[in-house]
């Protein structure tokens, strides 16, 4: 795989990223030399056993965890030479994040959620853009509600639209949808999908489910810390018949 | 479940040690004053304790003891020689030691500065070589030789150490005597019972006869017999014995008696400290009671989800309630015992104090018992109770709680603590104003009992007290902070249970502070108001240890150019139709020229055998001009006639009047306790000063004062008491900081995931910190706010209690409240700088993946 960007432009990028937990005895390899694109406008969805190294990866790319070694990019710019200021800012301009749980700030309405990064920068809300967001997100009337007295999908429809509002360069979700049921979990999916479709966003997802996947550009497998596999406009069923093939390949070693 | 407990609790040091904390500062106040005061009791029972010999013959006395020896006066009533004689004749007496004492006979250092603590007596006795009870020598010569004639002394080993004289010298007195300054050579040292310790007095020893030239006018007398039994009689025998010849105005007890009486009337002298101290253990323990409360509240909700899994895994709601309470036990145990510990530092700390001050407390600290015991009690029983709420709370908590994060506390909780708040706050308002203002015998108790209850009512209620006071506080947050302002203002009201638990403590010791300050700027006002409108004489003379002294001075001071009048007061004890009663004696004629006097009713012509009284008095009494009392002194019983009724002062608090001959005629000692000095008109102020400055110049015991310095004397006196009262509140607002910076921590780390979701979506460290400090600011206001509030309710309604008494001047010190609560603030800042920076230093990533 050449790293030269091809014509999508690169959102960002990962060159050789090792990721080791531990020393010594108890020295776990998360992620093993791995090197990754993801173009920018793409959904992109990481799949791989439990263990495989999905989060770390996540979390690496995301500036929220350092790596061993090895090179991460958001745009153009090298995480590994960063100070926790300039990372703060980093994720805090470039930089969106949803977790499978725990999105919100309970204190805090649906609305100051959603602008709370751009409040933490001191940036002014682009109007237009906060009421499509809001639109696509169809949470228009829930504003005003703290997050417990959200639904949980409707939870992690407000974290998405928190991700998308700061327009940042690349949102990442690490199993979004993990707590939801399918009907919750396909709002979100489609809220996901739309933003890519219609805003141009770069996201990349975490996912254990192969129909979750299927909103997907591309399918990037994950095993013992390394890329094994790719998967261009994956549907639900080549997914789960490429999934299988892992776990025996997986029992086998 | 037992095990899980103990685990969990292991696993979770820091928090163990933080809830362990407010149980330690609690435990360690009630141990350090129990300690404290056991160790001053052992130190008077020591000094003491087989101090008199088998049996004492003194002057009868009416009243207590102390009724007479508390204002160093004494009497004059004397032991005529012939009396010892006919008691050493007695069958069952083996010797019988005629004794002078004087408890006003300063010793002054080679600078010429009194060498005894404030307030300390100056003793003088005659040597004599008379046993004690047990048998040892009451004084034992360790240098030089003893006085043998007139002019020779010798001096205790603590005086003679810190005089700087020789052996040989000539040792500069002050006395209360004819002459007031006495010298004589020193010739010996001796040393006083065992440890030598007299507890910050002087002692002076001289032979027999100069003794009695000195103090009796040169009468072969004595103020007191020491008896020794010979061998086979009992003290009872002998005293029963002596007291079958003894005349009716003399006494005969054994010395068991006298001294449990010495010892019990300077315990008590000394027991406003104790009960200070207890006061005081109370409020820390009960400050602490909040703190451990609010930390269990916390730790509990903390744990909900852990908890809920438990209810999920099947345990019962009793085997969750028996888990925090097992937590609380643990955790009770290793803070009563921290805390005992740190009491006894505590104790020392204030032995070291004291002795400082000259006060020494011989020998070790005493822990009894009962002090280990009271300790672990009131730690491990306060904790349990804390922790039981919350427990109870815990144990409702619902499986499904497991899958959610928020638990909200119910409305019906709260609803109940509002009642029960409202409740206790009206009930204990109810008994302070009962006891502040009816005639009721347990009155301090009342009050004491009602300022209690309205703060635990205050406490229930701040929770709901706390969300307009709180909007108020921080309400302007976000618009000055942005998001930071929003998280904090949204932060503190998040949970106004906890927010109100965490600023209660705080408020208690702001209440506190309040009171005394308005008190003390009341006693401030007063004092200021009853000396510009009372007092005329352009100088005060008085003595600086509060010791009474010779009327020579007056004498001497009248002879000064410039003065025209001089006008003395004295004082004393006295029994009033049986009742304790503080008497002066002036000639009011002449006392209204220097002091504000004015009759209502009756003649300012006071003979002897009269008096006067203030109206007040007179109208509680139901007396009117020509009724009689009882009046009962050293030396005399009678009736005496009212013969005015004046207009209430402040300078003399409406207390009896009498002439300087009834108290004469009484036998007590004609000792003057103030001077007022009337200048003649146009005379220069200045040169009389300085005229009465050189007439008074070897009495360094006596300090001539214009009426700014008296003034600002009699206030520097409120001061004092008001700074060592503030410095023991300081602590209580420093546990209550304290309180704050543990509260403050266990919330952040309450909040760990919430904290690291904030950094992960961009907010800085600083920005983090800034957001905690804001929170603690609002926290701490708050708690001033209410304190202040509740304060001036304490304050105000104390003087306006005890405007009868003499404090009827209303001051509050609005200055100094604003500091107060400007203070709280800067508490506040202080209170989230490490909670601040724990919460800075989480690491993004862990924090958002902690359970
Ligand atoms: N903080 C850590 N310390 C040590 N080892 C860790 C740590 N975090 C993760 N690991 C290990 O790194 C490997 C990759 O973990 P990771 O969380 O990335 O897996 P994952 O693919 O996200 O799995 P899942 O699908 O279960 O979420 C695992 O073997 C895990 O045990
Ligand atoms: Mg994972």
């Amino acid at each position: 795989m050449t790293t030269e960007p091809s014509s999508p432009r690169t959102a960002a990028r990962a060159v050789d990223l090792t990721k080791i937990y531990g020393k010594d005895d108890t020295q776990v390899v998360a992620l093993g030399g791995v090197t990754v694109e993801f173009a920018a406008g793409r959904f992109t969805a990481i799949m791989g056993p439990s263990g495989s190294g999905k989060s770390t990866l996540m979390h690496c790319m995301a500036a929220l965890d350092s790596s061993t070694s090895g090179e991460v990019y958001i745009g153009d710019t090298e995480l590994s030479g960063l100070n926790d200021k300039e990372l703060t800012k980093l994720r805090r301009d470039k930089i969106g994040f949803v977790f499978q749980a725990f999105n919100l700030i309970p204190t805090l309405t649906a609305r100051e959620n959603i602008t709370l990064p751009l409040d933490i920068a001191g940036r002014s809300i682009d109007k237009d853009w906060f009421d499509n967001v809001i639109a696509t997100v169809g949470l228009a009337d829930r504003l005003s509600h703290k997050p417990n007295q959200l639904s949980g999908g409707q939870q992690q429809r407000v974290a998405c639209a928190r991700a998308l509002v700061s327009k940042p360069e690349i949102i990442f979700a690490d199993e979004p949808t993990g707590n939801l049921d399918s009907r919750s979990g396909t709002e979100v999916l489609s809220f996901l999908r739309r933003s890519v479709r219609e805003f141009d966003q770069t996201i990349v997802m975490v996912t254990h489910d192969p129909s979750a996947a299927a909103y997907s550009d591309r399918v990037l497998f994950l095993a013992d810390g390394q890329i094994v596999d790719e998967m261009t406009d994956p549907t639900a069923e080549k997914v789960l018949e490429r999934m299988k093939g892992f776990d025996s390949v997986g029992q086998q070693a | 479940m037992i095990r899980a407990t103990l685990k969990s609790l292991a696993a979770r040091k820091l928090r163990l040690a933080m809830s362990a904390f407010a149980i330690v500062l609690g435990v360690a106040f009630v141990a350090g004053s129990y300690v404290f005061t056991d160790t001053i009791d052992r130190t008077f029972d020591d000094i003491f304790g087989g101090l008199s010999s088998d049996v004492v013959v003194r002057p009868d006395l009416p009243g207590e003891t102390d009724l007479f020896t508390g204002f160093a006066t004494g009497t004059t009533t004397t032991i005529p020689a012939g009396l010892v004689d006919d008691v050493s004749a007695l069958p069952g007496v083996e010797r019988a030691d005629g004794e002078i004492e004087d408890q006003s006979f300063f010793v002054l250092d080679t600078d010429g500065d009194v060498m005894t603590t404030q307030g300390a007596p100056g003793i003088a006795v005659n040597w004599h070589d008379g046993p004690n009870a047990e048998g040892d020598p009451v004084l034992q010569l360790v240098d030089g030789e003893l006085p043998a004639g007139p002019g020779q002394v010798a001096l205790d080993d603590r005086t003679f150490e810190n005089s700087g004289y020789q052996i040989g010298d000539e040792v500069q007195f002050v006395s209360t005597g004819d002459e007031p300054r006495v010298s004589a050579e020193l010739v010996g040292v001796v040393q006083f019972g065992e440890s030598g310790s007299l507890a910050g007095a002087s002692l002076s020893v001289f032979e027999t006869r100069y003794a009695q030239e000195l103090f009796l006018g040169g009468d072969d007398a004595f103020n007191r017999i020491s008896v020794t039994a010979s061998e086979g009689s009992s003290a009872e025998q002998v005293r029963d014995e002596i007291s079958a010849i003894l005349p009716g105005d003399f006494e005969a007890l054994t010395g068991a008696d006298v001294d449990e009486e010495t010892a019990s009337a300077i315990e008590e002298g000394l027991g406003f400290f104790n009960t200070f101290l207890l006061v005081f253990a109370a409020i820390a323990l009960f400050v602490g009671v909040f703190l451990i409360l609010n930390t269990f509240s916390i730790l509990v909700a903390q744990r909900s989800q852990e908890m809920a899994l438990y209810r999920a895994l099947g345990a019962g709601r009793r085997q969750v309630t028996r888990s925090v309470l097992l937590e609380a036990f643990v955790v009770g145990v290793v803070g009563s015992t921290l805390g005992l510990l740190l009491g006894l530092g505590v104790a020392q700390l204030l032995k070291t104090v004291f002795g400082a001050f000259g006060l020494e407390l011989a020998g070790g600290l005493v822990l009894q018992p009962r002090t280990v015991v009271i300790s672990y009690v009131v730690g491990i029983v306060v904790t349990m109770i804390a922790a039981y709420v919350p427990a109870r709370r815990a144990s409702k908590v619902p499986p499904i709680a497991a899958m959610r994060d928020d638990i909200v506390s119910t409305e019906s909780s709260r609803r109940v603590h509002l009642y029960v708040g409202g409740a206790l706050t009206l009930a204990g308002a109810a008994a302070m104003a009962v006891g502040l203002f009816a005639d009721v015998s347990d009155a301090a108790l009342l009050v004491g009992a009602g300022i209690f209850a309205v703060f635990i009512g205050v406490a229930l209620l701040a929770p709901v007290l706390a969300v307009p006071v709180l909007r108020v506080v921080a309400g302007w947050y976000p618009k000055a902070f942005g998001t930071v302002g929003r998280l904090a203002r949204e932060n503190a009201l998040r949970n106004p249970r906890r927010t109100a638990a965490t600023a209660s403590a705080l408020m208690i010791g702001m209440a506190l502070v309040t009171a005394i300050s308005i008190v003390g700027a009341s006693a401030n006002a007063t004092v200021d108001k009853a000396l510009d409108d009372g007092v005329r004489a352009q100088f005060v003379v008085s003595n600086a240890v509060g010791q009474p002294f010779s009327p020579a001075i007056a004498e001497q001071v009248s002879q000064v150019d410039g003065v025209d009048d001089v006008v003395s007061v004295r004082m004393s004890g006295g029994l009033v139709d049986g009742d304790q009663t503080f008497l002066q004696a002036f000639d009011p004629v002449a006392y209204s020229q220097a002091a504000d006097l004015e009759m209502v009713e009756g003649t300012d012509e006071l003979g002897p055998g009269q008096f006067l009284i203030g109206e007040d008095q007179a109208e509680s009494k139901g007396l009117s001009v020509g009724d009689t009392v009882r009046l009962q002194l050293p030396g005399s019983d009678g009736e005496i006639e009212l013969a005015g009724i004046y207009a209430q002062t402040p300078l003399l608090g409406g207390g009896v009047v009498v002439s300087q001959q009834t108290l004469e005629d009484g036998a007590v000692p004609p000792l003057d306790s103030m001077l007022y000095v009337i200048a003649s008109d146009g005379a220069d102020l200045a040169a009389v000063h300085e005229g009465l400055n050189t007439a008074t110049a070897d009495l360094p015991t006596v300090t001539v004062q214009d009426q700014d310095e008296y003034k600002q004397q009699s206030r520097d006196q409120v001061n004092q008491l008001l700074f060592l009262v503030y410095a023991l509140l300081g602590l209580a607002v420093l546990i209550a900081v304290l309180g704050i910076v543990n509260t403050l921590a266990l919330s952040v780390m309450e909040r760990t995931r919430e904290v690291g979701l904030l950094r992960a979506v961009g907010l800085s460290r600083r920005q983090l910190r800034r957001t905690i400090r804001l929170e603690s600011i609002a926290i701490a206001v708050l708690g001033a706010v209410l304190g202040v509030a509740l304060g001036l309710l304490f304050g105000v309604s104390l003087q306006r209690a005890i405007a009868d008494d003499g404090l009827d001047q209303l001051a509050i010190p609005g200055g100094q409240l604003i500091v107060f609560v400007v203070l709280a603030a800067v508490i506040g800042v202080l209170a989230a700088v490490w909670p601040a920076r724990r919460a800075a230093k989480l690491d993004v990533l862990r924090a958002i993946t902690t359970e």
